[in-house]
């Protein structure tokens, strides 16, 4: 497991890792998503896919995983797993993904409280040593 | 923290003095224990705050204040824009117009005892509430951009509740220059099935009873007594809200550098209330307070619907309902001057003073009511906004305990099965949607809710009517 939660005195911590970027943001994007629900209940059965863009890798972060919360609701899904590519686009970048998941259900996800927004609070996208680190404060 | 980090006005008040980029200083209110348990970053946040453009008097943090994004929860800021005051999504937050709604009965504590459980049972069921729960309406675009437009009026006139409710409501139920086509397609696809529902996390709706009565003419005025059953619920804007700030987040952040706005924390994003995007996020910040009005609206009827069902012949009349994440556009006097200032109150209550035009006329000898929502396991608080808290902070009082310790931690303190266990045994149905959010709602995980509202009142930003416990809680 790369994927984390940390703490924050009211709202949560999400943090990814990986060896490239977009492993990092695909496990940050678990780590919103397990906040909600039990993610070893959520079975991949339907995509959704689009593309978000940022004008830096933070924007692009946050604007896709709020992107993320938009699609949940809108579905009526809840997300288990995630596939990005992301590129440089003009001044600043774009992502284009698939995230993958199921029609919620409250008992079967074990859901739990709803992540409101990814904020760009301590929102950091970072290499080093080889190792990709992407974060973010979620309000819930 | 350091209490000589801050220079002391009086035993409730504490000042930041002015440094580097501050246009104005610092206020924190609280008592000393309060203050030396604040965050550090409380203290940096209101500093940082108090750089913005057309701040007035000071950057304000209530006792309840917390560490936030961008602005302190608990933190309250005016701007003029005559003097190229700023709006920012960081000052409103992300669940925009999330407040507090209470609706009192003609029943006492002992005709409602023997049928709690019954009653408990029928309000869970009846009201949609938890991650992912859906309303019992699915609306058509017309019909969102009418509701996003006219707020809990909308709601009146589809039948949800009475005229009268809207008397009870802040700005009789509709925010004014909420212009449905500010708010994007993504946000309104959101809303489209959770019209009425409580969400999750701290919303919750509470039966509870008037458990000690401090300022008996106030609680006259307000149709409260000793031994009443009331119902309040918390909630918000839900998916839309949020969109609406996510997406003027971005808006605003790019907009700041374009006005030379410098910006200590990337949260802060804003841009003056005389631009385009200032304008533009106004006019989409009042629609989203409008669909909260609105959603509080419909849960009312459906919680009077709920309670009735119980006890036939119950009356439900609304005391009030109020926001704590809103910005407002108000008449206030700073240095003996009288201006219009747009108030940002972030996890902060309005408490207007008496004979404000804002307050019902009911109350207006009173002053505005405060609903203060406390823990499930302890109590919450009734106060009035008072003449001195027009002066010291823009008519503005705390909202709430306050976290003292992460979700996370809690979590890991308690089981959300024996927290319900242990409140039961105190005499507290608890019926949650989740445990775990149980657990993180635990009352161990909050300050004192006490502590904070002695401060308020002590500071005199608003005076103690009643305060209330609960009897049974729906947790989202």
């Amino acid at each position: 497991m790369s994927y984390f939660t940390f703490e924050h005195e009211a709202d949560t911590g999400i943090r990814g890792e990986g060896k490239t970027l977009e492993e990092a943001f695909q496990e940050t994007a678990r780590a919103m998503f397990s906040v909600m629900a039990n993610l070893e209940k959520v079975e991949e059965k339907e995509k959704v896919s689009g593309k978000t863009e940022g004008r830096d890798l933070i924007s692009l972060l946050v604007n896709w995983l709020n992107q993320l919360l938009a699609e949940k609701d809108i579905n009526g899904m809840v997300f288990k797993s995630f596939n990005v590519k992301i590129k440089k686009e003009g001044e600043g970048y774009s992502i284009e993904w698939d995230a993958w998941g199921e029609e919620m259900d409250p008992e079967k996800h074990q859901l739990d409280i709803e992540v409101k927004a990814a904020t760009f609070h301590q929102a950091a996208v970072e290499e080093k040593n080889g190792k990709w680190t992407a974060q973010c404060i979620v309000d819930v | 923290m350091d209490v000589s980090m801050f220079t002391k006005i009086n035993d409730y008040e504490w000042m930041i003095p002015k440094k580097g980029d501050m246009r104005v200083p610092g206020i924190v209110f609280g008592d000393e224990p309060i203050i030396r348990d604040l965050d550090e970053k409380v203290w940096e946040q209101v500093s940082n705050v108090a750089t913005l453009p057309g701040i007035q008097l000071a950057s304000i943090a209530m006792p309840d204040a917390h560490w936030g994004y961008g602005f302190p929860i608990g933190g309250v800021a005016a701007f003029d824009p005559k003097e190229g005051g700023i709006i920012s999504a960081g000052g409103v937050g992300y669940d925009i117009s999330c407040g507090v709604r209470t609706l009192k009965t003609n029943m006492k504590k002992e005709e409602v005892l023997p049928k709690l459980s019954e009653l408990m049972e029928e309000l869970f069921r009846t009201i949609p509430a938890g991650l992912g729960s859906e309303g019992e309406i699915t609306l058509t675009k017309d019909q969102e951009d009418e509701m996003l437009a006219k707020g809990a009026k909308w709601a009146v006139e589809q039948g949800y509740g009475t005229e009268e409710d809207l008397e009870y409501t802040e700005m009789h139920g509709t925010a004014p220059d909420a212009d449905p086509s500010k708010v994007s397609d993504l946000a309104k696809k959101r809303e489209k099935k959770q019209a009425g529902t409580l969400g999750s996390g701290n919303h919750y709706l509470e039966v509870q009873w008037v458990e000690e009565v401090y300022d008996p003419e106030i609680a006259r005025i307000y149709g409260l007594e000793k031994d009443q059953i009331l119902i309040t619920f918390h909630c918000g804007s839900r998916g839309l809200g949020h969109q609406v700030a996510s997406d003027y987040m971005k808006v605003l952040d790019q907009a700041a550098p374009k006005y030379g706005i410098k910006l200590p924390d990337r949260q802060l994003a804003c841009a003056p209330i005389d631009s385009q995007e200032g304008r533009d996020y106004w006019q989409a910040m009042n629609a989203a307070i409008n669909n909260a009005l609105a959603n509080r609206q419909i849960i009312s009827h459906l919680a009077r619907k709920a309670f009735k069902r119980v006890f036939p012949d119950a009356e439900l009349p609304q005391l009030y309902d109020t926001s704590h994440n809103t910005c407002r556009r108000e008449e206030h006097v700073v240095d003996g001057v009288k201006k219009i200032v747009y108030v940002h109150r972030k996890g902060a209550t309005s408490a207007l003073g008496p004979g404000r035009p804002e307050i019902p006329k009911a109350y207006m000898n009173a002053g505005q009511p405060v609903l203060i929502g406390g823990t499930m396991g302890t109590y919450s608080y009734i106060l009035a906004g008072t003449r001195e808290g027009m002066e010291k902070a823009f008519g503005s009082a705390c909202h709430g305990a306050g976290r003292r310790m992460s979700r996370a931690k809690a979590k890991k303190t308690w089981k959300g099965e024996q927290v319900i266990r242990d409140l039961a045994e105190r005499g507290i149905i608890v019926k949650a949607h989740s445990f775990r959010g149980a657990a993180e709602e635990a009352p161990g995980a909050y300050k004192d809710v006490r502590q904070v509202v002695d401060a308020v009142h002590n500071a005199g930003l608003a005076k103690k009517v009643v305060r209330v416990r609960p009897l049974g809680v729906v947790k989202g």
